[in-house]
C-alpha cells in the first residue's frame, strides 16, 4: 500500500515538474535589459575565445555561436531564418542567399569604417590597379537595391549585401622538401611527374576552379569566366580531371580542412589544393610546407556579416555594435597575423607591431620571430612571407570563389568525376 | 474487469507501432513526396516531375557499353557488398563455430565474445582511421618491409584503394555477422550433434547437413546487418577510399549540401529500392519469422 501511494506521490511531483518544463519552453526568452547577446551563424574560423574575451571587455556583448560548415551556412540561413542574428558567409554563396530575402541589407551609414572598407571589395582594384573579376567577385554582388530588396545593385547603394570582414588568395600548397625544385604553375597539379602525390579538393564548386586555373596554364583552354562556365566548358574540365584520375595523378582528394594537413603531413600527398590555416598547421608541426605562388594567380574568397531579416530594433542595435567593433582593428590584426587579410587594413595597422606589418601586409624579411596569434614560431628573421606583400598576392588575384549559373550540371559533372 | 487479450497485445505493441509510424512511416513518405518536386539553388518547389530520376540515368543509355555515373557507383557499391559480405560470412562463421562448438565452458565462452566486441568500445570513426598511419606511404607496414628488405619501394595500394576499403568494412562489422550466427548455433540441440555423431557422421557431414542448415537464421539477418549498411555507406568508402571511389551515400550527401534535396530524395528511394530488392530475394531463402 505505501509503495502504491509512493508511486502517486512521485508520478504528481513528475507530472507537475513536466508542466512546469513546458511552461517554461513556452515563455519567450528575455534577456535582461543590459545583457547584450549575438546569435552568430557561421564557420566561426575566424572567431576564437581571445576575441570573444576582448569583445565582451570592450563592449558586453557576448557571442552565441552556432557553428557549423560553409555549406551548412547557406542551408541554415534558407531553411531557418529565425534561428540566427548574425550570419558569416562567403560573398560567393549571396547569389543563393539573396533570393530567398532571409537576410537584410546592410545599413552602410551605420558602420563606422564603411570608407575605409578595402577596394579590393568595393572596387575590384588595389592600388588603383584592377584585379581579376571571374567568379562570384565582391563587386559585383556588393550592394542590395534596397534595404529589403532581393535584387543585387550594380551601382552603389546605401545598402551592402554583406558587410566584409576577412578575405584570402588561395593557391596550391607544396613540400619543397619532396619536390626539391621550384613550382611555378598551376599545371605541376596535374603532371604525370606527381603521379599519385596530388590532391584537389572534393568540395564541389571550389574544386572546379582549381580544376580551371590547371586547365588554363595547361593551355588547353582560356575560359571567358572560370566562375561561369558553360555545360560544354563543365564537360571538357571534368573530362581532364577523369584522364588524369584514370591515370592515377590524385593519391586522395579531401573535403576537410583537417584531412589536407594530415595528407600534407605524412607526405601522401605533395602538392594540393589547400587553404592558408592548414599551411600554418603543417608548419606548426615543424614540417616545411609552402603556400606557393604561381604565375596564373590566386583563387581568392572574401566573407561578411550579414543580419538576419528577423534581426529588428534592439537586437539590431546590437549587431550593428558588434560589427562597428569587429572592425574597429583588434580582430584585424589578429587575423592578419594568421595571414588573412582583414577587409579594414587601416585599423589592423593600428593593431600590428611595425615589424608585423612589414612582414605580412609589405611583403619584407622579417626582422625577428614571427609568431602565430597562439604565440608559436612561424617564421624566423630574414624570411619573406609566401607571395610577399598584399598588393602582389592580391593583384595576382585570376578567379574568385563562385556559384555558377549552371550549378546543378555542375554538381553532377562533379559526381561523375568522383565515381570514375 | 478483465480486457480482452487481442486488446493487450494490440495496447502493448503500440508504442513500437508510434515508433516505426512517426519516426520511419512518415519521413520516408517525406523522402518520396520530395523525391518528385521541383528545384533550384535556394529553395525546393512542390511540383510533380521526374527529372530528378532522369538526372539520375542521364545519359545511362546513351554511354553504353561504358558505364554511367549512376550504374558505375552502384556496381562499385555491390562489389564491396559481395566481397564484404563473403569474408565477413566465412569469418563471422568460423568464429562463432569456435565459439559456440569448440569453447566448453559457459564462462570462457561469455569471456571471449566479449573479447571481440572490445574494438567497438571506441566509434567507428576512430577504429577506421586507425589504420592510416598503419597502411600509409611512410606508415608501419611500408617502413617494416623496407627496413626488412622485403621491398624497395613503399606499396600504394595498401592506402586509399579498394583493398584498405575492404580491409575496413571487414574489420568494422565482422561482429554483426558473429552475433546472430553465434545465437542460432547455441540453440541448436546437442544431442543431433551426438546422433550424427553415432550415425556415423564425419565432421564435414555433421557441419553441411547440421550446423549450416539450423544456423541459416542466423547467417540471413547477419548477411542483412552487413549488406544495408555497406550499401548505404559513404564515411569508410571516403576516408579509406580516399574520396576517390563512389558510393551512394556520398552523391546524396553532396546533393544535400547543395541544398539539391529533391534529387538527393530520388537517389535515396533508389538506393532503398535496390537494398529492399536484395534483401526481399534473402528472406526468399529463409522464413524468417518462422525461424525465430
Amino acid at each position: 500500500m505505501t509503495r502504491k501511494i509512493d508511486r502517486r506521490t512521485l508520478l504528481k511531483a513528475t507530472g507537475a515538474s513536466v508542466t512546469l518544463a513546458g511552461l517554461g519552453l513556452a515563455s519567450p526568452v528575455v534577456h535582461s535589459a543590459n545583457e547584450k547577446i549575438v546569435r552568430y551563424l557561421g564557420t566561426a574560423t575566424t572567431m576564437g575565445s581571445e576575441i570573444d574575451k576582448k569583445l565582451f571587455d570592450d563592449t558586453g556583448i557576448k557571442v552565441q555561436y552556432i557553428p557549423v560548415t560553409t555549406d551548412e551556412v547557406t542551408k541554415r540561413v534558407l531553411t531557418q531564418p529565425n534561428s540566427f542574428d548574425i550570419v558569416d558567409t562567403e560573398y560567393f554563396s549571396l547569389p543563393k542567399l539573396v533570393p530567398s530575402g532571409n537576410i537584410l541589407g546592410m545599413d552602410s551609414k551605420r558602420i563606422t569604417e564603411f570608407d575605409n572598407i578595402s577596394t579590393t571589395h568595393t572596387l575590384g582594384e588595389i592600388g588603383g590597379k584592377k584585379i581579376g573579376d571571374q567568379g562570384t567577385a565582391p563587386k559585383k554582388v556588393f550592394y542590395l537595391k534596397d534595404e529589403n530588396s532581393s535584387e543585387f545593385s550594380a551601382e552603389p547603394t546605401r545598402w551592402a549585401t554583406l558587410i566584409p570582414t576577412v578575405f584570402n588568395a588561395d593557391t596550391l600548397g607544396i613540400r619543397p622538401d619532396l619536390i626539391k625544385r621550384p613550382i611555378s604553375s598551376w599545371a605541376e597539379l596535374l603532371n604525370p611527374e606527381f603521379k599519385g602525390k596530388a590532391s584537389i579538393l572534393n568540395i564541389p564548386s571550389i574544386g572546379i576552379m582549381d580544376a580551371a586555373m590547371v586547365v588554363e596554364a595547361m593551355g588547353e583552354y582560356q575560359y571567358p569566366d572560370k566562375g561561369n562556365m558553360t555545360r560544354d566548358e563543365i564537360d571538357m574540365t571534368i573530362k581532364i580531371l577523369i584522364e588524369a584520375k584514370k591515370a592515377g595523378q590524385f593519391r586522395a582528394l579531401w573535403s576537410d580542412f583537417n584531412e589536407s594537413v594530415n595528407l600534407m603531413a605524412s607526405g601522401e600527398v605533395v602538392i594540393q589544393s589547400m587553404w592558408s590555416p592548414a599551411i600554418t598547421a603543417v608548419r606548426t608541426q615543424g614540417i616545411p610546407c609552402v603556400y606557393q605562388p604561381l604565375k596564373e594567380g590566386y583563387r581568392a574568397w572574401a566573407v561578411g556579416f550579414a543580419l538576419s531579416a528577423a534581426t529588428k530594433g534592439y537586437q539590431a542595435d546590437v549587431c550593428y555594435e558588434f560589427i562597428n567593433w569587429y572592425l574597429s582593428g583588434f580582430v584585424g590584426g589578429y587575423l592578419n597575423r594568421q595571414g588573412y587579410y582583414s577587409a579594414v587594413p587601416k585599423t589592423a595597422k593600428e593593431y600590428m607591431a611595425d615589424y608585423e606589418w612589414d612582414y605580412w601586409m609589405l611583403g619584407k624579411p622579417a626582422t625577428q620571430d614571427i609568431t602565430a596569434p597562439d604565440g608559436k614560431k612561424l617564421a624566423g628573421a630574414g624570411e619573406v612571407r609566401d607571395g610577399g606583400s598584399f598588393e602582389e598576392r592580391m593583384g595576382g588575384v585570376a578567379c574568385w570563389n563562385a556559384t555558377m549559373d549552371e550549378n546543378r550540371y555542375m554538381v553532377r559533372k562533379w559526381n561523375e568525376f568522383v565515381a570514375a | 474487469m478483465s480486457i480482452p487479450k487481442h486488446l493487450t497485445s494490440l495496447f502493448l505493441s503500440l508504442p513500437f507501432a508510434i515508433i516505426i509510424f512517426s519516426f520511419f512511416v512518415i519521413p520516408l513518405c517525406l523522402v518520396i513526396m520530395v523525391s518528385f518536386w521541383d528545384y533550384n539553388a535556394y529553395s525546393i518547389i512542390p511540383d510533380f516531375i521526374f527529372t530528378n530520376y532522369e538526372d539520375i540515368f542521364y545519359g545511362c543509355v546513351k554511354s553504353l557499353p561504358d558505364l554511367c555515373t549512376s550504374f558505375a557507383t552502384y556496381l562499385s557499391s555491390l562489389k564491396f557488398v559481395v566481397i564484404v559480405w563473403f569474408i565477413t560470412l566465412i569469418t563471422g562463421f568460423l568464429v562463432a563455430l569456435f565459439l559456440a562448438f569448440c569453447v566448453s565452458s559457459l564462462q570462457m565462452q561469455v569471456v571471449l565474445f566479449l573479447l571481440c566486441t572490445i574494438p567497438f568500445w571506441t566509434s567507428n570513426v576512430i577504429r577506421m582511421i586507425s589504420w592510416i598511419p598503419l597502411l600509409g606511404r611512410n606508415g608501419l607496414v611500408n617502413s617494416t618491409l623496407l627496413d626488412l628488405g622485403i621491398i624497395d619501394t613503399p606499396i600504394e595500394w595498401l592506402l586509399y584503394s579498394q583493398f584498405s576499403v575492404i580491409l575496413a568494412f571487414v574489420h568494422l562489422y565482422t561482429l554483426f555477422m558473429v552475433v546472430p550466427i553465434f545465437n542460432s548455433m547455441m540453440r541448436i540441440d546437442r544431442s543431433l550433434l551426438e546422433a550424427a555423431h553415432d550415425a556415423g557422421a564425419t565432421t564435414v557431414q555433421t557441419l553441411t547437413n547440421i550446423i549450416i542448415p539450423l544456423s541459416r537464421p542466423g547467417i540471413i539477418i547477419g548477411s542483412i546487418f552487413v549488406i544495408t549498411i555497406v550499401m548505404g555507406d559513404f564515411l569508410t568508402i571516403g576516408v579509406m577510399g580516399g574520396q576517390q571511389i563512389p558510393s551512394v551515400g556520398k552523391i546524396i550527401n553532396v546533393e544535400m549540401t547543395y541544398l539539391q534535396f529533391p534529387a538527393a530524395a530520388a537517389n535515396a528511394v533508389i538506393l532503398i529500392i535496390i537494398t529492399l530488392m536484395i534483401i526481399y530475394s534473402m528472406t526468399k531463402l529463409v522464413d524468417i519469422r518462422k525461424e525465430l
